[in-house]
């Protein structure tokens, strides 16, 4: 162990004299409280540390003593269901020890080293293995089946293996005789959360995560393993619409990384997710779901290091097999993090004082989802979608962090204040985003709606677009001067956009649609256009047509319960063709 | 605030420019330690440590540094961090912007002593904030509704009446049906002593000034100051909520005024600016505000925020509106032409929002229509604003007749349910039966947010 002296201190950053030997994102304790912190610059001896937690009362000529390892997550039976700050220390945890704020200098185990897990075997001795191979498996929770892997880095055969039964994380399952030696295992396994694990390949995404919101799905889809950013300035719903994804998309595991937000945004959650339903499993959405809380009056260095810790989990989970999908809110307060720690470094800022290897740090960890084949033996596909919120200051998209997300992600949703404050949610504008995934995606809707999907989701696009154009003439001359057809274009996308676009996150049929629903509604509405025109054609006036009483019908479908829709889309569906006929078309 | 003195006395200063003053040769100077001045002159002043760096350190003086010179100012580490003495026989005392009484009443004999940083509130240990406060006002109860334990800003613009409003709010604010105590925090930055006197004369008038505690910092006072006054009322405010069981609601005004303190230390030191010159972590300094409001998960209290800022040229996406809105939960927006028109509270309820209204609100809380009728009138609103641009250009004549009532309703709207004389205190129930009335201008083909069932049941049609 090396032991050095701190000679500055500013804000977080802690410069440190006598550090030589120590190594890069080396983990350090400093002063007498024994704060976290990581080595973020080595220059002679001195060693510049990004401290975790507040700094104020540390004085020059206070020990800093290095650890030898770097930064790491502890992974294990344990994780799921639990809420961590930004470097895993349990905050439940924290707070039976210490109440209900968060002092500094608190060291805790972020997984229980007192729970016993069941342990079942499912590798046998003389079994020759390497890393990925599963060794054995503990029911985590109802719904999540934890693998216990072998790692990354080992291979050989196995001694031995524990019998099923009661387990310590951290007592040892099984030993394997590798090359070098033999090295026993635990449940528990550290990662460093700076350096991504490995798979074998990177394969195409080509399946859609479902998410059950229809702006997102229908128009504008993620695939899974995919990335996507939603930019958003304040008050757009990027909240409400991150949390609507980790609730009903269909992944496996959530890791939901709140990153310098509000700390009641992570209290709603812990209240929420534990009563709510997974439609896929029938099981609490606690049951499959891990939180990061780095509020944002919590150190701004914690803050930093928690999309790692959060992405590390993700790929952890990942190599299980399973679909991962990480939220992260915000990214923005991440990059300003890098950007305070830069400036507190005196380093050279780039665009608007953040620093230059911004869009480098924000590819690396966007880089680190994708659709893999797993290691081990056995070809298993899985895994990690990101999802990362954005929060341009003053809702400007030119602005540094987005623009370098951009140019990263493969889907966009931009959300809207304009629509925000007319209660248009989700407030995703519908011609500003884009999803680079609907040629490879289109597929699976075609197996799983109809062979149509994409023509129709494709027609009711270009109806979109179109109606942006006659708006400007509207604005010229009022929508009276329209011809007859065009007012009906503007019938069509107002459904589109009011009964289809907007979804009630509070409703509680509304706030989940499945992809029958979400293709049943679409071409609801697409007929109505369809019979409109042609009754139009046929001689059927416009005053009429737009008074169509099938109207209120399509205006209320989104609340019609799952099992009752399809009997009332043909119901629906009917109803336009007679009401049509009725006023001669 | 109270300071303890450490025997050794330094005459070391190096430098002063600015706000900040260098201190050279010390020994055992802890990072954010608080430090007693001497100027020459014998006048005593506070500053805190910005940053130390081997036997150097940079100190941020509170009050300013005219005065100070390089060769006779005297400095005494106290080896403390800000801390403020604090008791319940605040409540009803004036304090100046660094905790001193100013008020001349007797000097505060503390019960506890604590850190006016805080500490951050775990997320584990926060309860949701669900309880309805019912203010009175239309626009906010029914539109954008405050719960106990929020933070929801005034986003106003110099020359609007936010006062009025914060005070008609502080005057009206109550859970239905409960009787508790109550206590206000009031923390002036920057304001001028007639608008503190506007809030002083109000708190005296209704009788509340007995539970109200003030921290000011007017305009005349040393800008630096404003970096403590917020805290300090923040700190009282943990200590009426969660340790006294009050329900507590701050208002702080101007924070315009604060960030602007914060961006002078920051230039002093030569800090690479963020945007507009403000500095990189105003974000993360603001939040250490805002997030000390909330309620904790077996304690009875709570503290509700309501901080005011004038928005420099009405500008919503200036550095500190722009912060502020990412941290709170939501935000009232004063509008310009509103007020021009003569509406009071010229409240804007389009860019306005309250991130917590849906778990206030609601059957057994408000009123089972609420969010539908809120929906409603947001959706309606929206549509008649954007049918004024389009008259402007094509005339009315050119509008359908489904357009022209939802003009119809945009005018009846601000004109009845935005305006409210300045002592009204609408009841939630007149306010959601309020919003029915003016429904019922339009088709009720149109009405897609509310429920068929609540049509029937509340529509002025069917009464």
């Amino acid at each position: 162990m090396i032991t050095g002296k701190i000679i500055k201190i500013s804000g977080p950053v802690v410069v440190a004299d006598g550090m030589k030997g120590t190594q890069m994102y080396e983990m350090v304790r400093v002063g007498e409280e024994k704060l976290i912190g990581e080595i973020i610059e080595l220059e002679g001896s001195t060693a510049t540390i990004q401290v975790y937690e507040e700094t104020k009362g540390i004085k020059p000529g206070e020990d800093v003593a290095s650890t030898g390892g770097p930064l790491s997550v502890e992974l294990g039976p344990g994780i799921i269901g639990s809420i961590f700050d930004g470097i895993q220390r349990p905050l439940e945890g924290i707070k039976a020890l210490s109440g209900d704020y968060i002092p500094r200098g608190v060291e805790l185990p972020a997984i229980s080293r007192e729970k016993k897990w069941t342990f079942k075997p499912k590798a046998a001795e003389g079994d020759s293995v390497s890393g990925g191979d599963v060794i054995g498996e503990v029911q985590e929770t109802s719904v999540v089946l934890h693998k216990i892997t072998v790692l990354p880095n080992v291979s050989g055969v196995i001694k031995s293996v524990a019998p099923q039964g009661e387990y310590l994380v951290t007592e040892d399952i099984a030993e394997i005789e590798t090359s070098g030696g033999v090295i026993k295992l635990q449940m528990m396994q550290k990662w460093p959360v700076r350096i991504a694990r490995p798979y074998k390949r990177k394969l195409d995404p080509n399946i859609p995560l479902i998410t059950g919101q229809r702006p997102q799905d229908t128009f504008f889809p993620v695939a899974k393993g995919g990335t996507s950013a939603m930019p958003g300035p304040f008050g757009s719903g990027k909240t409400v619409t991150q949390q609507q994804l980790a609730k009903w998309a269909d992944a496996d595991i959530i890791v939901y990384v709140g990153c310098g937000e509000r700390g009641n945004e992570m209290t709603e959650v812990l209240k929420e997710f534990p009563e709510l339903v997974d439609p896929k499993t029938g099981r609490p959405l606690m049951d499959r779901t891990v939180l990061i809380a780095n509020t944002s009056n919590m150190p701004v260095a914690a803050r930093e290091a928690c999309v790692y810790t959060g992405i590390t989990m993700a790929e952890y989970f990942r190599d299980m097999g399973y679909d991962v999908a990480l939220m992260a809110d915000s990214t923005s307060r991440w990059a300003e993090a890098m950007r305070e720690i830069s400036g507190r470094l005196e380093e050279m800022p780039g665009e608007e004082g953040y620093p230059a290897y911004l869009a480098s740090r924000l590819a690396q960890f966007y880089e680190r989802s994708g659709r893999v084949s797993i290691l081990g033996k056995e070809d298993t596909n899985a895994s990690v979608t990101v999802v990362g919120a954005v929060s341009p200051p003053g809702g400007d998209l030119s602005e540094p962090v987005t623009q370098n997300t951009l140019r990263i992600s493969k889907v966009f949703w931009a959300l809207d204040a304009s629509l925000a404050d007319r209660r248009h949610f989700p407030s995703i504008n519908w011609l500003q985003s884009y999803s680079l995934y609907l040629d490879s995606v289109q597929d699976w809707w075609a197996t799983n709606t109809s062979q149509d999907w994409r023509d129709l989701r494709d027609s009711a696009m270009a109806l979109l677009q179109k109606e942006s154009e006659l708006q400007e003439i509207v604005q010229l001359v009022g929508p009276d001067a329209l011809p007859d057809r065009e007012r009906i274009i503007l019938e069509s996308t107002r459904m589109i956009r009011e009964d289809f676009l907007q979804q009630n996150a509070y409703h509680e049929v509304d706030t989940y649609c499945s992809p029958q629903k979400q293709y049943g509604m679409l071409s609801i509405i697409m007929n109505f256009h369809e019979e409109t025109t042609s009754a139009l054609e046929k001689g059927a006036s416009i005053d009429d047509l737009i008074k169509l009483k099938v109207k209120e019908d399509i205006g209320r479908m989104k609340y019609i319960p799952e099992a009752e829709f399809e009997n009332a889309m043909a119901q629906i569906n009917e109803d336009i063709i007679n009401q049509c006929k009725e006023i001669g078309g | 605030m109270e300071l303890e003195s450490k025997a050794k006395v330094y005459t070391t200063v190096s430098e002063v420019s600015g706000p900040l003053m260098i201190v050279e040769g010390v020994e055992g100077v802890a990072y954010g330690e608080i430090v007693e001045i001497e100027t020459p002159v014998g006048e005593n002043r506070k500053g805190e440590v910005l940053e130390v760096k081997e036997d150097i350190a940079v100190i941020q003086v509170f009050e300013g540094t005219s005065g100070l010179n390089t060769s006779s100012t005297k400095i005494r580490f106290t080896g403390k961090t800000v801390r403020l003495g604090v008791s319940v026989d605040m409540l009803g005392r004036i304090f100046s912007g660094t905790g001193d009484p100013i008020d001349g009443g007797p000097e505060i004999i503390p019960d506890k002593d604590l850190d006016i940083n805080g500490a951050p509130m775990n997320p584990s240990a926060r309860m949701f904030p669900a309880e309805f406060i019912q203010t009175g006002m239309s626009t906010i109860d029914g539109m954008n509704t405050l719960v106990r334990g929020q933070k929801l800003p005034i986003f106003s613009g110099s020359g609007l009446p936010h006062n009025e409003l914060a005070a008609q709010i502080a005057r009206q604010a109550k859970v239905i049906g409960k009787k508790e105590e109550f206590a206000v925090i009031f923390a002036a930055m920057g304001i001028t002593h007639e608008e503190a006197n506007y809030f002083m004369t109000d708190f005296e008038r209704t009788g509340a000034l007995e539970r109200v505690t003030s921290f000011m910092n007017l305009a005349d006072d040393p800008a630096i100051e404003r970096i403590l006054t917020p805290r300090l009322a923040l700190t009282t405010a943990e200590y009426f909520a969660f340790e006294k069981d009050m329900h507590v609601l701050v208002i702080l005004t101007d924070l315009t005024n604060y960030g602007e303190a914060l961006r002078e230390i920051s230039a002093a030191r030569n800090e690479v600016p963020g945007r507009r010159g403000y500095p990189g972590y105003m974000y993360t300094d603001l939040a250490t505000l805002y997030e000390r409001a909330g309620r904790i998960k077996g304690k009875q209290g709570s503290i509700t925020q309501m901080p005011i800022l004038t928005m420099p040229q009405d500008d919503i996406t200036h550095p500190i509106a722009d912060l502020t809105g990412y941290i709170t939960e939501g935000q009232i927006v004063l509008s310009r032409e509103l007020h021009r028109k003569g509406i009071f509270p010229p409240v804007d309820v389009l860019p306005s929002l309250s991130r917590l209204m849906s778990g206030g609100i609601g059957p057994e809380r408000t009123r089972e229509d609420h969010s539908g009728v809120s929906d409603q009138l947001y959706s309606a609103y929206a549509e008649g604003r954007d049918l004024r641009d389009l008259v402007l250009v094509v005339g009315e004549e050119a509008l359908t007749e489904r357009d022209r009532k939802f003009l119809e309703f945009a005018d009846a709207f601000e004109k009845k349910f935005v305006t409210q004389r300045k002592d009204e205190d609408r009841s939630i129930e007149t306010t959601l039966d309020l919003g029915w009335e003016l429904l019922s201008l339009l088709p009720k083909a149109e009405l897609k947010r509310v429920s068929e069932e609540h049509i029937a049941k509340y529509h002025p049609e069917n009464q």
